[in-house]
């Protein structure tokens, strides 16, 4: 029934108009093939965000977009406080700023091709990954606290770092508005051994090269040539954000109900912002984010040991750090005015364009780099945000391939052990924890990253700068 | 089906768990090791170390709609995963038994398992946290009990 509603839009572009209580449109960017394959479900997920009180401009959702639980994956909404805007737990999703950070080496493929196996060893040994995995760093609860409300900036004082990562981080690497107090005990518990681990799933490290430019002009800005080696960091706010989620998804479940709102799903759980568990979901979910940030630089500081060991010519620096689960507030043009939105952007990157003042200044005159991370076998991408994406999309585009089958589905089609071989025979290292685990990420159980991509780049919700193939992946 | 068991099921992004048997008790329990076995083969865990586990009622204060019973059992089974997994996550340990009691909508649980060994359990995925999606707490007209959610890994 949403099928039928679908309209064809500008260029990779597609609406659906509001009916039966939605606020905005729809909107959704893909092309032919992607909306053809995209699950029925994102458009009926995406229509119930677009009756949530407060929507404002319309519910987007992007080219990777899938089943989510309330939001899809892929999912973007704004909402305005003033107008009884609500901000959702299940906006955000399970894992708070789950998010990717590229690092340049200053190496390139003849001075690693050599070392591949060292190194790809050496990084499965050292950096603590996969169900049990323990952190070298133990927090008292006034740590655990300081964390929350420093985030990278913490772990740099701590000496996990240096300043210049931070001046590449999101938010200079700490979120403000984070209220550890509105951060239960179990959260913080469940953090204690967590602090600078991996986590398991769809988690990685990679080592990967450039093997294409598509912008010379910003490529030579990211600091970006041909056969450059890179490490990518994927992972998030570890058992504490899962917890913050799980404890405000059940809040906001009753809340919702409490100021009359329906909810279509239960997973779609939210409340007013001005309210008491908007406002402590805010809180806390900050704490989330400057988790998340706090643990990729913590890796970011396990990383450059191991490369000091094997590459002592690297020298590693900070890209960028994105997040793609997140709600913000940001400013942003609706009608020819700036409002302060809580921007939700769920399996969804921030992609600001050229001039915005949150970019760092050597950034600024090009636009903010976007981190685009494929699968174990496949391309990962470098974009760039437009000035177009802001009134697109608020500012955001893609995150990654997005699930094409379910993990019961990829085990029952793959072996692990088989998924390692045939990547081994095209050049790519694969070390995982669990055999059964890499089955669940075989390349061929997501969706196309290239088709992703390309349709992120011709809807000009971000645009293409480099494209990165892998050589060592490290899985959880 | 007459006897207690779980299963598995497929879900786009992540896994659906199952649970049946002949009280809402055992259902529950069965799901929880459907639970685990997302983690871990349920025959590498043995049933060393008991802890206890237990959800208060999930006090709703809703009168809307899906009010009632049925929404304190599907809120009561979500609390029950959410608290094995955090005693997965914090105790590092894997359970392969469990025995449930629900009183009043109060559950009260003895959970037996180990420690995580990774040569011996090789542990496939973390859970990160039970779902509300597709959660069903239902008697069927046999008096058998099915419950089901999808877990996020």
């Amino acid at each position: 029934m949403y099928t039928d509603k679908l309209k064809k839009g500008a260029v990779c572009q597609w609406y659906i108009e509001p009916f039966d209580g939605m606020h905005v449109p729809v909107i959704i960017y893909a092309d032919e093939k992607l909306i053809k394959t995209m699950d029925e479900k994102v458009f009926e997920q995406a229509v119930n965000v677009a009756k949530l009180p407060g929507i404002v401009k319309a519910s987007y959702a992007m080219p990777d977009a899938h089943w989510g639980y309330g939001f899809p994956i892929g999912g973007v909404a704004g909402f305005d406080a003033e107008q009884g805007g609500v901000v959702s737990a299940g906006g955000v999703g399970f894992d708070i700023s789950c998010g990717v950070r590229a690092l340049r080496t200053g190496l390139t493929l003849s001075d690693i091709e050599p070392q591949k196996n060292r190194l790809a060893d050496s990084l499965a040994r050292r950096i603590p990954a996969g169900v049990g995995s323990r952190g070298k760093l133990k927090l008292s609860r006034q740590e655990m606290d300081e964390m929350l409300t420093g985030g990278a900036q913490w772990a740099v004082e701590r000496g996990f770092g240096n300043r210049a990562d931070l001046e590449h981080t999101e938010e200079h690497g700490r979120m403000i508005g984070a209220e550890p107090k509105y951060v239960s005990d179990h959260a913080k518990e469940r953090q204690k051994d967590e602090v600078g681990t991996l986590g398991s799933g769809n988690h990685y490290l990679e080592v990967q090269k450039v093997t294409e430019i598509y912008d010379k002009n910003c490529a030579e800005t990211f600091g970006l040539r041909q056969n450059d080696i890179l490490l990518s960091i994927h992972c998030g706010s570890r058992g504490l954000g899962h917890q913050i989620a799980t404890d405000f998804i059940s809040k906001m479940v009753k809340a919702a109900q409490s100021h009359g709102i329906v909810l279509p799903e239960r997973d779609l759980a939210c409340a007013p912002i001005k309210s008491d568990v908007g406002q402590q979901y805010f809180g806390a979910m900050n704490c989330g984010m400057n988790c998340a940030v706090a643990n990729r630089q913590m890796l970011t500081h396990l990383v450059r040991q191991v490369f000091a060991d094997i590459a002592p010519s690297a020298n590693l620096t900070v890209l960028y750090d994105v997040s793609h689960n997140t709600c913000k507030l940001e400013e942003h043009v609706v009608d020819g005015k700036p409002r302060k939105l809580y921007v939700h952007r769920k399996g969804a990157t921030r992609a600001f364009g050229p001039g915005h003042p949150l970019l760092p200044a050597d950034l600024r005159a090009v636009g903010q780099p976007v981190l685009i991370g494929g699968t174990m076998g496949t391309a990962s991408y470098i974009l760039v945000g437009t000035e177009k994406g802001m009134s697109l999309s608020l500012g955001s585009c893609c995150h990654g391939a997005g699930r094409a089958m379910s993990r019961t589905q990829a085990t029952k089609k793959w072996h692990g052990r088989d998924v390692i071989r045939t990547l081994a025979e095209q050049g790519i290292i694969v070390r995982g924890v669990s055999v059964r685990g890499v089955a669940e990420e075989a390349p061929g159980a997501y969706k196309d990253v290239d088709e992703v991509v390309d349709a992120t780049d011709q809807a000009e919700l971000a645009k293409k700068v480099a494209k990165l193939e892998p050589l060592v992946c490290v899985k959880g | 089906m007459s006897k207690a068991s779980w299963e598995h099921y497929s879900h786009p992004a992540d896994i659906g768990i199952r649970g049946f048997g002949p009280t809402k008790e055992q259902a529950f329990a069965q799901a929880a090791l459907a639970l685990t076995a997302i983690v871990a083969e349920l025959q590498t865990v043995e049933p060393k170390t008991q802890i206890e586990i237990s959800c208060p009622p999930p006090r709703l204060t809703a009168t809307g709609a899906g009010a009632g019973q049925d929404q304190d059992d599907e809120f009561l089974f979500v609390d029950w995963l959410n608290a094995i997994i955090y005693q997965m996550a914090t105790r590092q340990m894997l359970f392969s038994k469990f025995q449930v009691s629900i009183e009043n909508n109060r559950l009260a649980a003895k959970a037996w398992g180990e420690k995580i060994n990774v040569k011996k359990h090789s542990p496939a995925v973390e859970v990160k946290a039970a779902t509300f999606a597709d959660l069903k707490v239902k008697q069927n007209i046999n008096g058998m009990w099915m419950v089901q959610c999808v877990v996020d890994v």
